[in-house]
């Protein structure tokens, strides 16, 4: 089994009556068995080929989750073309880049939104030969000398069976483990995006060794809910779902993705931290409305979960009384939540991408969900280390993957080696050479550390990040942020130091959490910006500022990273504006060169300072907020010394 | 059909615009002795976005519901089809295929999204309460048929995720959003709206507009808007009638309305250079 189509071959024949995708449409489930969709693959590749695709030829693919742009990407691979899926809510120029970087001639798109996204930059894309939808609403209109219905396409390959099918099985013969599977752009928190081009052996050797290592069955069930341009998602939903020959599930929309969730109960789940923070929120806001009844047992059980749930989660010794309150528990508070969660049936959970508040990870440990954490990246297909069954902690990010080898430098950056490094970045031979060494070493770019006895990496920040103070002492701002980000109440957090004597951050609060606290109390406001700077809400932050410092003063390491002095942002931070990456990690340069007023003020003893900055609404449109800031002074905790000679 | 003129125009934007479907006759309505409407008449063509603006009180909504049969004019014809209408009960009016939302959001707040839409079906259900209730014979393919029909429309106004929500939980736009698709859930071939964007903000408003203009494209749907969102008037329709103190003072398209003198003066205001 040497490339996708192979494996989508081999799954139409081994698990023909299978489901293979199930997407919910008009309120049902629809779902197609892996022999029909091997079918809708091959019609849509017939059609390609009719179109005039060319082996080698990029094939942008942008939308939602759903089965259509699977098959694109698989349609797309059988006929030697290389599918470039791109982030659905990217700004048109942003788009504009990624297609004229790798010259798509072809786009098979969502709808009218997108249609008129690339319309909109089409004097870029001079290589764009035709574009194909796939719903057609608001498009029958429009010149369609260059566009095509999906249908459409896949009809006139069903025509053209005969005079085609041989050359689609001629060049799905010629594909082997080196040819290229997908190219996937990095979000790029800083420069450009870089295209990784990522082989069938990258993919199939990542998606084979951890579908073993979590001993993954055709019976698994999955959520596709991430963005497609996202390795993992091409991991999840395409590598591990066609060697395993799962099923993929797409919702019907984004906003009914909570309600999907419930009703598949993937058995196989994959989320940043952001979402199960979301949920975690949005279950603590509910249960302060909750009778007192309900709140009670929800307390009471909650804190028997977290003393002894992870242990019997990681089969330790727990005692029969405890056990047996654990059961109860279970049948009164954990299990209807988990289903209301939608996370009842999953018995492989992971979360990467960021650090994840060990508060949060415990609460979805503790009710007995096998929730892991993993680390990756796009060059690596995903995985560099992962954790094992039993030995999951909320600080460390497991063990080295199968097959992955890792070292650390002398500076403490991580670098790794595996079968799924990829092949090259496209059209970027510096940054390639930069990145991957002759012997297939990849920088990671973070700086980490084994820690002795259990043999778990840890990851520091961002090597780039790590910095010096003025006194030369460690600068980690990632650690401190996280920190900071752990509370419910702060969204976002940007901490600066670097070169300075004294760190300072910007805060953005989160609206749902700290909106709600405010209906609660009585607080009117008419918008973020109101909100962000009201007293009470400036008050409540102090003290989560306060509170990290305190828990950084006994960190002998990071001690004088402590927060001096903080503002809270007037906006929140968004990719429309560049302040962070489609995949929402912050961009510091952009963002300390955008607010640089705010930050001398930081410096120079304000109490307060006047602002003016430029925002982009979603339609592109650019309009200005303005506000007044206050500065906030933080209590600094004293560092304890006594730690320091302890080894 | 004798009346309906055959001709058929294409909009710069290449919709098919087709003969008179609707026609107002020296329409007079007087309540009492306070006349609401004086002497107007103006047509309604097959597949246009026609709009009826004008300032408070000129007599929109009353125009508005001499169309949906609510009020009867004292004097004055109602050609529909290329028949005279006589004075009909509103249901009759909505049996001829003739829908409506209202200013005032009249939906049934305790029910949910979907149910509300369901509602609006009801004259496509053959089959008898009894039958309905037993869940016998055809009621039940009946019902397959209409949620089938419903869970289009609600797919079209992407209200998936609330439609299990009862109504009264919902925000104003979405409620607004909600009527709409039980209008459209009548498959209505003349779509009356009433003020369909009072109170919404920009985004709202927006989100709205795109949804008439689809509506009107993909299913081909006569549409009469009061609004009073003169942006809003301008660039959706296709011809627009002004009123003021029950009287027609303006008929044309939105360039001819906006260039006409009078309503300038009684409505827009008198342009200062």
């Amino acid at each position: 089994m040497v490339s996708i189509p192979a494996l989508l071959q081999r799954n139409a024949t081994r698990f023909a009556n299978r489901p293979a995708y199930r997407e919910k449409e008009y309120g049902i489930w629809q779902s197609w068995s892996w022999a029909e969709a091997e079918k809708e693959i091959e019609a849509l590749a017939l059609g390609l080929l009719n179109l005039g695709v060319n082996e080698g030829d990029f094939i942008a693919i942008i939308g939602r989750n759903r089965p259509y742009f699977y098959w694109s990407m698989v349609a797309a691979q059988s006929v030697g073309a290389i599918p470039v899926p791109l982030y659905q809510d990217a700004a048109a120029p942003e788009m504009a880049y990624v297609m004229e970087h790798c010259g798509a001639r072809f786009a098979i798109v969502e709808d009218q939104e997108q249609v008129d996204k690339l319309i909109e930059v089409q004097e870029d894309l001079y290589q764009l030969e035709h574009m194909i939808y796939v719903d057609p609403r608001g498009l029958r209109k429009y010149d369609h000398h260059k566009l095509h219905r999906f249908i459409d396409i896949q009809a006139q390959g069903r025509s053209a069976y005969y005079e085609f099918i041989e050359d689609l099985k001629a060049r799905r013969e010629k594909l082997n483990y080196d040819s290229v599977c997908v190219m996937l752009y990095t979000s790029g928190t800083t420069g450009k995006p870089k295209g990784v081009v990522l082989s069938n052996r990258n993919i199939i050797e990542a998606s084979k060794s951890s579908s073993e290592f979590d001993h993954l069955t055709k019976d698994e069930e999955v959520l596709a809910y991430l963005p497609m341009a996202w390795v993992g998602d091409f991991i999840f939903s395409i590598g591990q779902a066609y060697w395993c020959g799962f099923c993929v599930n797409c919702p019907e929309s984004p906003e009914t993705m909570q309600t999907d969730l419930r009703e598949i109960g993937p058995t196989y789940f994959f989320a940043p931290p952001r979402v199960f923070e979301t949920q975690l929120t949005s279950v603590m806001i509910r249960m302060e409305d909750a009778s007192r009844l309900k709140k009670w047992l929800f307390d009471h059980f909650m804190a028997h979960a977290r003393r002894v749930g992870p242990a019997i989660l990681d089969g330790k010794q727990v005692s029969g009384m405890d056990r047996l309150k654990y059961r109860l528990g279970n049948l009164f508070v954990y299990g209807p939540l988990k289903d209301t969660l939608g996370l009842g049936r999953v018995r492989v959970g992971y979360t990467a991408g960021e650090a994840i508040g060990p508060e949060i990870f415990d609460f979805y440990r503790s009710l007995g969900i096998n929730l892991k954490q993993l680390y990756g990246q796009t060059e690596a297909s995903v995985f560099i280390t992962l954790q094992p069954d039993g030995e999951v902690r909320s600080d460390t990010v497991g063990v080295p993957a199968p097959g992955v080898e890792i070292r650390i430098s002398e500076t403490g950056e991580v670098f790794y080696r595996s079968p799924g490094t990829f092949e090259y970045y496209y059209k970027n031979p510096d940054s390639t050479a930069s990145t991957k060494d002759a012997e297939g070493w990849v920088a990671t770019g973070d700086a980490g550390f084994f820690e002795e006895g259990s043999g778990h990496l840890r990851i520091i920040d961002r090597a780039k990040d790590v910095g010096k103070m003025a006194d030369g002492k460690l600068f980690a701002p990632k650690y401190v942020e996280n920190k900071l980000k752990f509370y419910p109440n702060i969204l976002e957090a940007v901490v600066f130091g670097n070169g300075r004597d004294e760190c300072t951050a910007f805060i953005n609060i989160d609206l749902t959490a700290v909106g709600n606290w405010a209906e609660r109390n009585n607080i009117g406001y008419a918008s973020y910006q109101e909100l962000a700077g009201h007293p009470q809400v400036l008050e409540t932050i102090r003290g989560h500022v306060e509170e990290v410092n305190r828990s950084l003063a006994d960190d002998p390491m990071l001690s004088h990273c402590q927060v001096h002095r903080f503002l809270v942002l007037h906006k929140e931070l968004d990719a429309d504006d560049g302040e962070m990456t489609r995949t929402r990690k912050v961009r510091r340069n952009v963002i300390s060169e955008k607010f640089d007023d705010l930050l001398t003020a930081l410096y120079d003893g304000s109490t307060e300072v006047f602002t003016t900055t430029e925002v982009t609404y979603e339609d592109g449109r650019k309009g200005a907020i303005s506000a007044t800031l206050r500065i906030i002074e933080a209590e600094v905790a004293m560092e304890i010394k006594t730690k320091v000679a302890a080894e | 059909m004798n009346d309906m003129s055959a001709e058929t125009t294409v909009t710069a934007d290449g919709r098919k615009i087709g003969g008179v479907v609707m026609e107002m006759k020296n329409i007079t309505l007087r309540f009492g002795g306070v006349v609401a409407i004086k002497d107007i008449s103006f047509d309604i063509r097959e597949g246009e976005i026609r709009a009826i603006i004008g300032p408070n009180g000129a007599g929109k909504s009353s125009m508005l519901n001499v169309i949906s049969g609510f009020y009867h004019p004292q004097e004055g014809e109602v050609w529909y089809k290329g028949q005279k209408r006589p004075p009909m009960k509103p249901y009759q009016v909505a049996q001829q295929g003739i829908a409506r939302t209202f200013q005032n959001i009249a939906l049934f707040e305790g029910m949910s999204v979907l149910d509300n839409v369901m509602t609006g079906r009801i004259r496509q259900m053959k089959t008898g309460l009894l039958a309905q209730a037993l869940w016998k014979g055809r009621a039940e393919a009946e019902e397959v048929e209409n949620r089938a029909a419903v869970e289009k429309i609600i797919d079209f106004l992407e209200i998936q995720h609330i439609r299990k929500t009862p109504v009264s939980r919902l925000p104003y736009g979405l409620k607004k959003r909600v009527e709409l698709a039980r209008a459209l859930a009548a498959e209505p071939s003349i779509l009356l709206l009433d003020e369909p964007m009072a109170g919404m903000n920009v985004e709202e408003k927006e989100d709205m507009s795109r949804f008439i203009l689809d509506v009107n494209d993909e299913f081909g749907t006569t549409i009469a808007l009061i609004e009073h969102d003169m942006g809003v008037v301008m660039d959706l329709s296709d011809r627009v009638v002004v009123m003021d103190y029950g009287k027609k003072i303006g008929d044309g398209t939105p360039d001819e309305v906006r260039s006409n003198q009078a309503v300038i003066d009684a409505y827009l205001g008198v342009a200062h250079d």
